[in-house]
């Protein structure tokens, strides 16, 4: 990849950099919340049940528009990428398996291409 | 190490084996596609030491192929680890009286697989003494987090060598979905991802990449809101 096709964030370094340490320390700050306190009050259980909703809640819609209208193809809907998320979220569900379900997600998104010549 | 501490740390350590391997295809996953994206090695290692976190440098990756602003990569990728907080206070009555660095180490490497090692074990035998839950805590990670560094560096080093034609723009969905589909399991899980979804796509046009934070509040809350009510008919 040329210099100037680089995403913003990634060529300009300071940048990059705050990224990785300001993640870094929010991160930090939130597995040290409560451990770093001691004697804390437990979190009231509808908080806990709102906190363990978050991977649920932030990855589907991250993920989303990359399986719709991913930036490789101009935005034009793929049918190969969309039947690689479509098998990766099937096999995920009947094996309860990551790896299981990364292998037929990456067997149909180089496969169906050979397949379909 | 007096010997029950030592006991405590290798039964740590045999409880992390299963996930060792599921990090390393994960970490090297990241290297290539960080690198790929248009990253040094140094700087892939900077994600993977300092944020030791793979949802959250995956999704700040897609963020920034996405051109999102440099606070909305910051604060996107951080609300993905919201979770932290929910482990922090869930592991606090058993290592709450820790050392305050033992603490702060034990915070630095909490991580999804040492969670659910830890609080399984502390369930299980809650009585133990704190030296003993922080010898375990400690056993679940010597493999772990080492290998995340590793798996990642290989990944950073060796990953030019995959040819440029391969959609290797997909790796990342594809890891993400894998991450998630196998723990759809309830009624609030397939709801809270369906308005993520929703919302996400019907808010796509709001400016930098704002919908996602808007429509993962709202999933977070339907999620817990339909828990709570599948709890009450039950």
């Amino acid at each position: 990849m040329s210099p100037d096709q680089l995403p913003e964030i990634i060529a300009v370094k300071w940048k990059l950099w705050t990224l990785i340490v300001a993640l870094g320390a929010l991160t930090f700050a939130l597995r040290f919340s409560f451990l770093g306190v001691i004697g804390a009050r437990p979190l009231p259980p509808m908080v806990l049940r709102l906190l363990r909703y978050t991977p649920m809640a932030v990855i589907p819609g991250l993920v989303a528009p990359a399986v719709l209208w991913p930036a490789a193809t101009g935005g034009e809907t793929d049918p190969v990428r969309l039947a690689a998320a479509v098998m990766t979220v099937l096999a995920g569900v009947i094996t309860r398996n990551t790896l299981a379900s990364i292998g037929a997600g990456v067997a149909v998104l180089f496969g169906l291409p050979l397949l379909l010549g | 190490m007096p010997s029950p501490l030592r006991a405590a740390f290798l039964r740590g350590l045999a409880a992390s084996l299963p996930f060792v391997l599921v990090i390393g295809p994960f970490g090297t996953l990241f290297g290539v596609v960080a690198t790929g994206a248009g990253m040094t090695v140094l700087e892939t290692m900077g994600f993977s030491v300092v944020v030791i976190a793979g949802a959250a440098q995956f999704a700040a990756v897609q963020l920034m192929q996405d051109g999102a602003p440099l606070v909305v990569v910051i604060f996107t990728a951080a609300a993905v680890n919201l979770r932290m907080a929910m482990y922090s206070a869930s592991l606090a009555p058993h290592l709450g009286l820790a050392k305050l660095w033992q603490r702060a180490l034990i915070s630095y490497l909490l991580v999804d697989q040492s969670y659910v090692a830890a609080i399984t074990e502390f369930t299980r035998n809650p009585d133990r003494p704190v030296a003993e839950k922080v010898a375990y805590f400690f056993g679940t990670v010597s493999l772990v987090v080492p290998l995340w560094y590793l798996s990642t560096w290989g990944g950073a080093a060796f990953g030019k060598a995959i040819p440029p034609d391969l959609a290797l723009d997909f790796a990342v969905p594809i890891a993400f979905l894998a991450m998630i589909a196998p723990v759809l399991r309830t009624p609030a899980h397939y709801a809270a991802a369906l308005v993520s979804v929703g919302g996400t796509l019907a808010l796509w046009w709001m400016p930098y990449s704002s919908g996602l934070l808007v429509a993962s509040a709202a999933a977070m809350v339907v999620g817990a809101l339909v828990e709570t009510l599948w709890e009450k008919r039950a």
